[in-house]
């Protein structure tokens, strides 16, 4: 726990130093607007890594500039985008991306929503089903006119 | 001498909370009217002594008293009086100070607005709001306690944060704090409801204008921070499903499932055990999100207060709150399924599965938020889940809620015929396919823009079918009570928020781009030309202000002044410009020179279009008033008096028993 802070503590430092020193608007010489929009998209989705919570897209940080301009010319050297962010994970960790890939650590993440999903609409439809049965003859009863709210 | 005072209120407040908590609470247990009207003189006392400490720490920001530890931290000579002021919420125990205020005020409103609820529910009711009010005023006294001294004083303080410099800090916090405490009241009801054991469904009636109050409130104020990141951080973003705001977002998506739980139960008796459950979960939200915020545990911009010790000791109350709500919900809930039937199709089953969309929703922002601290303490690994994870699977689980929308209206209670909701399927149907149509050719065949607009007329052809059905067939006086115009108010601003969120998403246009004096950029059929930059100053800031004039197609549009400003402290914050309207948005933001020593020379700048951005606020803003208005009904005061007068007796006989 106490390791954890000190990190926290060292990448906020990082980030605060970053903020004054550099800057999130990037000019950078694309070769036509798809590749620009294809570059917005991608660095959207990998995380500033020494920010609290931003992407590489939107950082000011010296780091996130430079991992900014790696993608760049990894792009120019026609790198597809898995491959982009495969060199960034060897390096960096799945921390980078901010799609989680989907694998034994993070199936839960993945499925559990799915999982109560289904918990759920069992339970929903176990109530319905008892609700309508139960009272067949009130149900089928006429009901209050749209008046009532 | 007064920051001592601020404290002694804030002890004498804990007292009073304290007999707020206990003494009413044994009085409906026993029977006892003298200890049960004690809940309200120990609620307002209460009160007068937190707002007291509250003034005085405000005081001490307007007097730069900088011996206040927490005024030095947060304002300084510099800082402008209206900042000063909204500094008192700027950092942790000041914010911490403005919840219990709230609580307060919304303890008060109930004694000032309950005064014909029976004696003992109110008692009860006062006493649980008396138990949270205990566990913050202890939380501050004990661990934030904004009032400690700074010797020697210092000669000034240092800078408020410069992000929090801006009009949204202003009304932001304290406008989402209502909407966080306010669900407290729910939580309230259904704690004496539950301790009371009186299962009668008219708790729920006096529980919904409460709810729909505080969940407006919710609305405005995630509204209001979506605002302030767009227009303040400079990234044109709206919502980037941050750990913080992902913390607003959960007790917001249960308030929304909440409400319409707590309509079944009270029109049908119906689920009641679930309207129970979901107000004790969207309060539960509140508090986690309260301590997501506060506790440090998360890295996040809005986290600018971290403390583990703190973290701690709201971690152990929200353990004894949660853990002791869901205790008794265990031993007390009702176990048998009450009220009137219903039938596979009737308004109850819509809304069950649309309590369970949301439901499900809340659950999978609650683990996309947790999951990395999961992760990270069972040392598998650190992750970062983001904008793609929830981008992904929150439009799944919205679009059942988006389908079924435009019924439920004509859905009646118990049960419903089919030809009317043929009708309007088909209705809405053309109409939602007819204008995909037509926007498919002015998008250019962007699939999510086509979506949103098909999505939004679906949604409002609905809503707008049932506003001439009931302008038709009801009279005068009767067409719209106020329960109902906040429902399709809300509804009708379902179909704007898709509308702003889809097309803004699709067509949005950015650029980056290095101008110098005069060139021009043309970003989505606008021309953007820089005019060089020259400089500003504030009441605590310089800056290098940037001109640029917009034109469209040689038409004037707009002249721009974005800056970079700098604070009194050295820190730098971009401030964009943006130029409102109803379609669309154009916004330039500042960055940096080309050559840091030509500063007359090239700039970077980014250039946005955003198409119908505003109408995603406004969307929330319409859903806020509908909470609103629909909490304004007077039917949930006079059927109240009616009501109340046999309860009380009913009551009495219960706790004499």
């Amino acid at each position: 726990m106490a390791k954890l802070l000190r990190t926290i503590v060292l990448l906020m430092l990082i980030a605060i130093t970053g903020i004054a020193a550099a800057q999130a608007i990037d000019p950078l010489p694309f070769r036509d607007h798809a590749e620009e929009l294809r570059f917005q998209h991608l660095t959207s989705e990998l995380r500033c890594l020494v920010c609290q919570d931003e992407n590489l897209a939107d950082s000011n940080a010296d780091f996130a500039r430079d991992l900014r301009h790696k993608v760049f010319e990894l792009m120019q050297q026609g790198k597809s985008d898995a491959q982009i962010k495969q060199y960034l994970v060897d390096r960096y960790s799945d921390f980078v991306l901010y799609d989680p890939p989907v694998n034994g650590r993070t199936w839960l993440l993945w499925f559990g929503p799915l999982l109560i999903l289904i918990t759920g609409g069992v339970v929903v439809a176990s109530t319905i089903r008892k609700r309508s049965r139960s009272g067949a003859s009130a149900a089928s009863a006429p009901t209050e006119n749209g008046d009532d709210w | 001498m007064t920051p001592e005072l601020g404290q002694l209120a804030l002890i004498l407040a804990l007292f009073l909370a304290l007999a707020q908590s206990v003494l009413p609470l044994i009085g409906a247990w026993r029977g006892n009217r003298a200890l049960m009207a004690v809940a309200r003189p120990a609620a307002t006392g209460q009160a007068v002594f937190v707002a007291l400490a509250f003034a005085i720490l405000v005081s001490a920001f307007l007097r730069f008293d900088f011996s206040v530890q927490y005024v030095a931290d947060n304002s300084n000579l510099q800082l402008p009086w209206y900042y000063r002021i909204a500094a008192v919420w700027g950092a942790h125990e000041g914010s911490m100070l403005l919840w219990v205020l709230i609580l307060n005020v919304w303890t008060v409103a109930l004694t000032l607005f309950s005064r014909r609820l029976p004696d003992a529910f109110l008692a009860r009711v006062l006493s649980v709001l008396g138990i949270i009010s205990t566990g913050f005023l202890c939380f501050i006294l004990f661990t934030s306690n904004p009032f400690a001294r700074l010797l020697p004083m210092p000669p000034d303080g240092a800078d408020l944060n410069p992000v929090l410099q801006d009009p949204g800090m202003t009304f932001h916090p304290p406008v989402l704090y209502m909407g966080y405490v306010g669900f407290s009241v729910a939580f309230a009801f259904s704690i004496a409801a539950l301790l009371g054991g009186s299962m009668q469904q008219s708790w729920v009636r006096w529980a919904r204008p409460w709810t729909n109050a505080a969940w407006g409130f919710l609305s405005c104020g995630i509204v209001a921070g979506s605002w302030w990141a767009y227009a303040e951080l400079g990234w044109g973003g709206w919502w980037f499903w941050d750990p913080v705001e992902n913390a607003s977002f959960m007790p917001w998506l249960v308030g929304v499932a909440l409400i319409h739980a707590q309509a079944v139960t009270e029109k049908r008796g119906s689920l009641r055990a679930w309207t129970i459950l979901l107000s004790l979960f969207a309060f539960s939200l509140s508090l986690l999100g309260t301590f997501l915020v506060r506790s440090g545990i998360l890295t996040s911009v809005h986290a600018f207060a971290s403390d583990p010790r703190r973290g701690t000791f709201i971690l152990c109350f929200l353990a004894v709150v949660v853990g002791g709500s869901l205790l008794l919900y265990a031993l007390r809930a009702p176990k048998v399924a009450g009220g009137k039937a219903f039938a596979l199709v009737s308004r109850e089953s819509a809304i069950l599965v649309g309590n369970l969309m949301f439901t499900v929703a809340a659950a999978m922002v609650m683990l996309g938020t947790l999951f990395p601290l999961l992760g990270d303490a069972l040392n598998l690994g650190k992750i970062s889940v983001g904008p793609p994870y929830f981008g992904l699977l929150f439009p799944l689980l919205m679009l059942p809620v988006v389908l079924l929308l435009p019924f439920g209206p004509y859905l009646r209670w118990g049960n419903s015929e089919a030809p009317m909701l043929k009708q309007v399927l088909v209705r809405a149907g053309i109409a939602a396919a007819a204008c995909a149509v037509i926007a498919a050719f002015l998008v250019q065949g962007q699939l999510k823009a086509i979506a949103g607009v098909a999505s939004a007329v679906w949604v409002g052809m609905g809503v707008v079918l049932y506003v001439l059905k009931r302008w038709r067939d009801m009279p005068r006086g009767r067409r719209y009570p106020a329960e109902m115009a906040g429902m399709l108010l809300a509804h009708f601003g379902v179909a704007i928020f898709l509308i702003g969120v889809l097309l803004s998403e699709s067509l949005s246009v950015t650029r980056d781009v290095r101008l110098s004096p005069g060139q021009v950029a043309t970003v989505g059929g606008y021309e953007f030309r820089f005019d060089g930059v020259t400089q500003a100053t504030g009441p605590n800031w310089t800056a290098q202000q940037g001109v640029v004039t917009v034109t469209r197609n040689g038409a004037p549009v707009a002249v721009m002044h974005p800056q970079k400003r700098t604070y009194a402290h050295e820190q730098v914050q971009t401030t964009s410009a943006i130029d409102p309207g109803v379609t669309r948005d154009i916004y330039v933001a500042l960055g940096e020179p080309m050559d840091p020593n030509h500063v007359e020379g090239a700039w970077a700048l980014r250039l946005y279009t955003k198409p119908f951005v505003r109408w995603i606020w406004g969307g929330g803003l319409f859903m806020m008033l509908g909470g609103f208005v629909s909490a304004a009904d007077r039917r949930f005061h006079v059927k109240r008096e009616a009501e109340a007068a046999q309860t009380v007796t009913a009551v009495l006989q219960e706790s004499q028993a």
